[in-house]
């Protein structure tokens, strides 16, 4: 196989990856925000009227970044382990020490991009779902500038209504919301009687406690990676070596820091979305399947679960016995022609 | 022709592709305990079907997601009505794609030989159960007039629909063993070859047999005429695996499993799942398709891709052309 359409094999694989991500935001973000479509009344159901407004859904282009830069978070944060668990052990620092730079870099970068399109999507969420940020924040009260502020950590009674002990920086979610100071969020209280009004009696507000802490969680557990990442870039300056085996380890667990903050940021935007399947549209509800048993469901998410729990755990023993291994030998290449010496089998 | 009935006949061919192409590499999964006596053997067995087997599997993909866009109201009621079928067909895939990847992984023999028999299980479970499946919509279901599903469980194993099943398994079988055949050498060639021999025989029979109960209970002038070429076609590539030519062996038992699916969609033209109970909640091309404009978007999509990858996929075929053999798979660094 020439050396060229080696290059070009991993490059479509990269370019199929990003795609494919890209109409998987499309999809979800339309059960998010709903657009390009008609409600034919005679099938009930929803038509597709414009796949161009489904491709350019405002919280398409603002999940889409947000999800891409997250996912570039945690191969940073795969790289960074790998490299540091090698380093410690003084072993491959022609590969590794770059590999660790590489990884700090990328982490910082990834982490602000992902942060900026947070931002972006933040505002779309309060444009086309009020009560998911009201929710994330348990904003019962509709609250302008200074009010609007944004709570780090708060001990509630077990409802979440009564809040007992709350750190807040105020004029931040007014900032969050609107990027002004003086901005007005809407509450919970406030967006329930909209809804009641608008789509008849019911609770539209999702499970708060985890919205709440979903949320939190999601961008501490995300900043604290980032975080290691400017100290480490920091401890490694110029060729140094730090002796302190905490630094290392730190770099090495920090790889579940941006996965776990993945997998939360999907809790908080699913649930969030709750009651709603398709917001304003569809109710969860609603979108049972009539011709499935509860013991059919019941049977495969025992099984999925099962099998992917078995799964994880080997794939993560041979995730880990292969990065262990160190770097491969380098490709042989054919020194008459040039082309990269291929090896018969796979299996 | 308009747009829904195009997109029955895609549907159709996204199928036929799937069943042509997974079918070889289901029959040398379920083929390993025959053909092998050692584990080179058994890696030769797998580095047949290595490069190719995901490729393959992209087009069933292809027909659920073009199922889904063009026939949400079929889609719903396949998917909800045949949900633990179809859990077991996508568990059994799950388990025989890790297998393929995580065999080499180790050098331990037991890990090995969990792998093969995930692999055998892996392909013979969805190589019955796509049989039961199309055998039951051909049948028909119990619908109401929603075209929810209101039959059981049990109701979807019926004599009909396991001989469904039993030919779909022996003809991805055969058609496995022949691939075997095609692409390997030396003893296993040999073996593969013979095997093929007393497989196709069993296979002309059940494949045979219910292609003919189609045709009497379902038939229509097309399927009748499909199912008619379907069985000379089988009938030519048995002969010619008796003469040893492997690659006319092959492109026969690929057309006869290509003539039987057509066949099976024939039979439904233009129904899409007849309702067994009352013939008036019968799905048809008309009422479960969807919006003209969706399926105008879907045509221009696919006018794109599809032939983008059918030669991606073509040339990885040309790569990977070569005989695998017992030589190479020693030489190898793994």
């Amino acid at each position: 196989m020439p050396k060229g359409l080696h290059l070009t094999a991993i490059w479509g694989a990269t370019v199929g990856s990003i795609a494919s991500a890209y109409f998987i935001i499309c999809a979800n973000s339309f059960m998010q925000h709903p657009v390009g479509y008609v409600i034919n009344h005679a099938k009930g159901r929803a038509e597709l009227t414009d796949i161009w407004a489904v491709l350019t859904n405002k919280v398409a282009l603002a999940a889409f970044p947000h999800t891409l830069f997250a996912c570039f978070m945690v191969s940073a944060a795969v790289i960074i382990s790998v490299a540091a668990w090698h380093l410690y052990r003084n072993q491959h620092l022609e590969t590794m020490r770059p590999a660790l730079r590489f990884g700090l870099w990328m982490m910082i970068a990834a982490g602000a991009l992902t942060i900026l399109s947070g931002d972006q999507l933040g505002l779309a969420m309060v444009e086309t779902q009020p009560m998911k940020m009201a929710s994330a924040e348990a904003l019962y009260h509709t609250s302008t500038g200074f009010n609007a502020s944004f709570s780090i950590f708060t001990l509630g009674t077990p409802d979440g209504v009564h809040e007992l002990f709350s750190i807040r920086v105020p004029y931040l979610l007014s900032f969050l919301s609107t990027h002004t100071f003086d901005g007005t969020v809407e509450g919970i209280n406030n967006l329930q009687a909209q809804y009641r009004a608008a789509y008849g009696p019911g609770d539209y507000s999702p499970i708060i406690w985890i919205t709440y802490w979903s949320f939190r969680w999601m961008m501490g557990l995300g900043m604290i990676a980032i975080l290691i990442s400017v100290v480490g870039l920091w401890v490694t300056r110029k060729g140094r070596m730090p002796k302190n085996k905490w630094v290392w380890r730190a770099a090495t667990w920090s790889f579940p820091l941006p996965l776990a903050a993945m997998v939360i940021g999907w809790v908080f935007t699913e649930m969030g979305r709750q009651p709603w399947l398709v917001f304003g549209l569809l109710k969860t509800s609603d979108g049972v399947s009539p011709g499935t048993t509860g013991v059919e469901v019941l049977i495969s998410l025992i099984a999925f679960t099962a099998i992917y729990a078995t799964l994880a755990v080997v794939e993560f023993r041979l995730i880990l016995k292969a990065a262990q291994k160190g770097p491969d030998e380098p490709t042989k290449i054919d020194a008459t022609t040039g082309e990269l010496l291929h090896e018969a089998t796979v299996y | 022709m308009s747009l829904p009935d195009l997109w029955f006949l895609l549907i159709g061919l996204f199928f036929t592709g799937y069943f042509v192409l997974d079918g070889f590499d289901f029959g040398v999964g379920m083929s390993l305990p025959f053909l092998a006596k050692d584990d080179t053997d058994r890696r030769v067995l797998i580095n047949t079907i290595g490069p190719v087997w995901d490729l393959n599997e992209t087009w069933v993909i292809v027909a659920g997601a073009a199922l889904f866009a063009a026939f949400p109201e079929w889609y719903a009621t396949v998917f909800s009505g045949f949900y633990l079928p179809m859990l077991f067909i996508l568990l059994a895939l799950i388990l025989r794609g890790v297998s393929f990847e995580y065999r080499h992984q180790r050098p331990e023999h037991r890990w090995k030989r969990t792998f093969d028999r995930m692999i055998f299980i892996g392909s013979v479970v969805p190589a019955f159960l796509w049989g039961l499946v199309f055998a039951n919509l051909v049948r028909g279901m119990a619908l109401d007039k929603n075209f929810d599903y209101i039959g059981s469980f049990a109701d979807l194993f019926n004599a009909y629909s396991i001989v469904g099943g039993l030919a779909t398994l022996l003809l991805f079988f055969t058609h496995g063993v022949i691939f075997v055949s095609l692409k390997t050498d030396g003893e296993i060639r040999v073996r593969a070859r013979k095997l093929a021999v007393r497989s196709g025989a069993v296979t002309i029979v059940i494949a045979g047999g219910f292609l003919l109960a189609t045709c009497v209970a379902h038939g229509r002038p097309l399927s009748i005429v499909l199912s008619i070429a379907a069985v000379v076609t089988i009938l030519v590539s048995y002969i010619a695996n008796v003469r040893g030519r492997e690659g006319i062996a092959f492109g026969f038992m690929a057309a006869t499993i290509a003539l039987a699916v057509a066949s099976l969609f024939a039979a439904l033209f233009p129904n899409v799942l007849p309702a067994t109970n009352d013939p008036a909640n019968t799905m048809t091309i008309a009422n479960a398709s969807s919006g003209h404009y969706t399926l105008e978007v879907m045509s221009w999509i696919s006018l794109i891709f599809v032939p983008l990858i059918l030669a991606y996929q073509g040339f990885t075929y040309w790569i990977f052309r070569k005989r695998v053999t017992r030589a190479i798979i020693t030489a190898g660094a793994h």
